[in-house]
């Protein structure tokens, strides 16, 4: 990655360890990843792929039996050594986090009015009268109709797709530099998606907020993200900007994952399933992860783990034989079209 | 017509909910309403839409593990409505389900050998225990289930696995029709896949025909040969699948194509979206006329008086349940989705 950029949030060497009673979980391995000021990252993987906890270390989130390791530097401190009650200056200050169901984060028993304003009131130490006033305000800007009505309502009052845009207009509030977004759309409806999809993208927009975009849906992925990292079994296999990586994916699994989802825009006959499923992680396939179910593996892939390296500018993957040619920074056209073939 | 396998005839199903109060009416929710298609044998018809429309229910209602409240559903002439729950019994093995959370729709203190045989129990009763292990392990086979996951139960297996054991399920009875709820939905990306394959290689060798409800359109395009749009419990566009995918006839329709997202970042840059504004509303009470209506960028004041019928569009099988469906038609050529 380019050494020039401003980061804003900055994982380095970052791991996550789950100790259970069958052995340790290796959920997120060693990983690099920077978020610059303003970007939508799309972080794309199955399930287990270590997507969500990657995400849920740096908040603070993990259960008990959780390890870290490496660093998360954040406005230049590391979070992982920060005091829970130092994080909680941080959190839903300068970053905040949107899951999947909005009814994790709103309080049933709470007003939407009075959710909103507590943000303001503790992290801003806004008066009562002038947080309600910004929480309608929020509540307008993130397209919630009659906001004057609902919110003076509790949330089960409130359809799924607006209870997401409480939690959105929660988010926002602080004006947080980071928000971290966990299958925000994956329990909505497809038009309702959209518009929540159209909220984001406005709103990064115009509030200059870096959105971190945790998925398995890369249609979503496609519409929204600047920057694309994909995981499997812990680690980032590949990572480059949305048009190179859906244009020519480097990475074997990423082009797997692209052939075996259907398209609505497309007459086909066929989807091409990834044979197998992924790999346990507690004891996690020598080499690259991904060989089990590779068909381009070969001994070396069994033998030693490819690191992430640049393949192209921008453009990192962690395979030793890439479908990019790293010098020329040009696709491997024969990868490639063997790949369709076969 | 008569060469139809399965005939639904102005289904509808209605829930009685609670009452608010001892004196109050109790209020009622359409989930299915005058719901009328045919289906011909070796056809896979998908059935879309959102959250709440009556999808599931109308599955169910079809195979009558929800009573439907009127209307008819005729199934290889004879009427599956008027049957005695003896001779439901015997006509269910030639109709099968296969739901959405693998995992949660197995019994999780039987064995794979006894989750897959229990349809045979109840269909053949007279079965010998020898015979009926044969069953389940062809129909492992069937599936691709290794014979020694046969005594496992269902906690030992992953989703994809676990949903390869409900489809064993479903066809041990050599069924003629699958009902399939949400097959793939719950199931990660690579491995959706290998079940849409192996759903459609059973059909192709056992010449099923099936149902195919799924909210996700971009699945129901690869395996249906016909498409039924419901909103609000209600029909508003069906046809064969090239035509109301290319040429999307209603503007739910159009709607719901151009909000699925597109694994492709130029063509999600450039796509025109129809945005819909707000929510479905409630089907307690359903606005009068088009229930489309509140959220329909072409709606005019004649849509509030009454519920359009379904007619055919372009002189063929291909109907609408929009007054405008032609000057939607007209328009239609603008969106991304319709790409063929």
């Amino acid at each position: 990655m380019a050494d020039t950029r401003e980061t804003l949030l900055s994982l380095t060497d970052y791991s996550v360890a789950f100790d259970t009673p069958d052995g340790v979980v290796q959920a997120v391995s060693n990983l690099d990843l920077d978020i610059a000021p303003g970007e939508t990252v799309a972080v794309v993987g199955e399930s287990g792929s270590g997507k969500s906890q990657t995400f849920n270390g740096v908040f603070g989130l993990l259960a008990r039996n959780a390890r870290t390791g490496g660093a998360v530097n954040f406005l230049g401190r590391d979070l992982l050594s920060l005091s829970s009650k130092e994080l909680d200056k941080v959190r839903g200050r300068d970053m905040a986090m949107v899951f999947q169901d909005p009814m994790t984060a709103l309080n049933p028993a709470m007003k939407i009015k009075r959710q909103l304003a507590e943000t303001l009131e503790i992290h801003r130490g806004k008066s009562r009268r002038e947080a309600e006033r910004e929480a309608l305000q929020m509540l307008k800007q993130v397209g919630i109709p009659d906001a004057e009505r609902r919110i003076n309502q509790y949330p089960h009052e409130l359809s799924g797709g607006m209870r997401q845009r409480v939690v959105i207009a929660m988010a926002l509030l602080c004006q947080p530099k980071l928000i971290v977004a966990d299958e925000p759309t994956t329990a909505l409806d497809v038009t309702i998606q959209a518009q929540i999809l159209d909220l984001f993208r406005d709103l990064t927009q115009s509030f200059r907020t870096a959105l971190v975009l945790i998925t398995h849906d890369l249609g979503v992925v496609a519409g929204i993200a600047d920057r694309v990292a994909v995981m499997y079994a812990g680690r980032i296999v590949e990572e480059g900007k949305v048009d190179d990586l859906f244009s020519r994916p480097a990475m074997p699994y990423t082009a797997a994952l692209m052939r075996s989802i259907p398209r609505v825009d497309r007459e086909a006959e066929a989807v091409e399933p990834i044979p197998g499923r992924p790999p346990n992680l507690i004891h996690p396939p020598s080499g690259c992860p991904f060989h089990p179910r590779c068909r381009f593996a070969e001994e070396k892939c069994v033998r030693e783990r490819p690191p992430l390296g640049e393949v192209s500018a921008g453009r990192r993957a962690a395979c030793w034989f890439p479908f990019i040619d790293a010098e020329a920074g040009t696709g491997g056209e024969n990868a490639l079209a063997e790949t369709a073939n076969v | 017509m008569s060469e139809a396998l399965l005939s639904v005839q102005n289904l509808s199903t209605v829930f009685e909910l609670r009452a608010r109060s001892p004196f109050a009416k109790a209020p009622k929710l359409k989930a299915v309403s005058d719901v009328s298609f045919d289906l011909k044998e070796g056809e896979t018809l998908g059935i879309v839409g959102e959250s709440g429309c009556g999808k599931s229910t109308l599955g169910r209602s079809i195979l009558r593990l929800i009573e439907p409240t009127a209307g008819r559903v005729v199934w290889q002439g004879r009427e599956l409505t008027d049957l005695s729950a003896e001779e439901m019994r015997k006509a269910r093995r030639d109709l099968s389900i296969i739901f959405q959370d693998p995992i949660a729709s197995l019994d999780p203190r039987m064995t794979v050998a006894d989750i897959i045989g229990e349809p045979l129990r109840v269909a053949e009763p007279s079965l010998d225990r020898k015979t009926r292990r044969q069953r389940v392990l062809k129909a492992m086979e069937e599936v691709g289930l290794a014979p020694e996951m046969i005594n496992r139960y269902p906690h030992e297996f992953s989703g994809g696995q676990a949903q390869r054991i409900g489809i064993a399920r479903a066809i041990i009875t050599e069924p003629k029709l699958i009902v399939c709820d949400e097959p793939v939905s719950a199931l990660d990306v690579s491995i959706q896949a290998q079940i849409i394959n192996l759903l459609r290689g059973l059909k192709e060798r056992l010449g099923l025909t099936l149902i195919f409800i799924s909210h996700d359109l971009s699945v129901v395009r690869l395996v249906s040969d016909r498409i039924l749009v419901l909103y609000l419990g209600r029909v508003v566009e069906i046809g064969p699948r090239g035509d109301v995918f290319a040429r999307p006839a209603h503007p739910y329709t159009r709607a719901l194509l151009s909000a699925a997202p597109i694994p492709d970042p130029d063509v999600a840059r450039s796509r025109k979206r129809i945005p819909l504004q707000g929510d479905p509303p409630s089907p307690i009470n359903p606005p009068s006329g088009c229930a489309f209506r509140t959220r329909c960028p072409i709606a005019r004041d004649v849509c509030a008086k009454e519920i359009p019928p379904l007619i055919p569009v372009e002189g063929g099988t291909h109907r609408s349940a929009c007054l405008f469906a032609e000057e939607v038609l007209r328009s239609g050529d603008d969106i991304a989705s319709a790409s063929v």
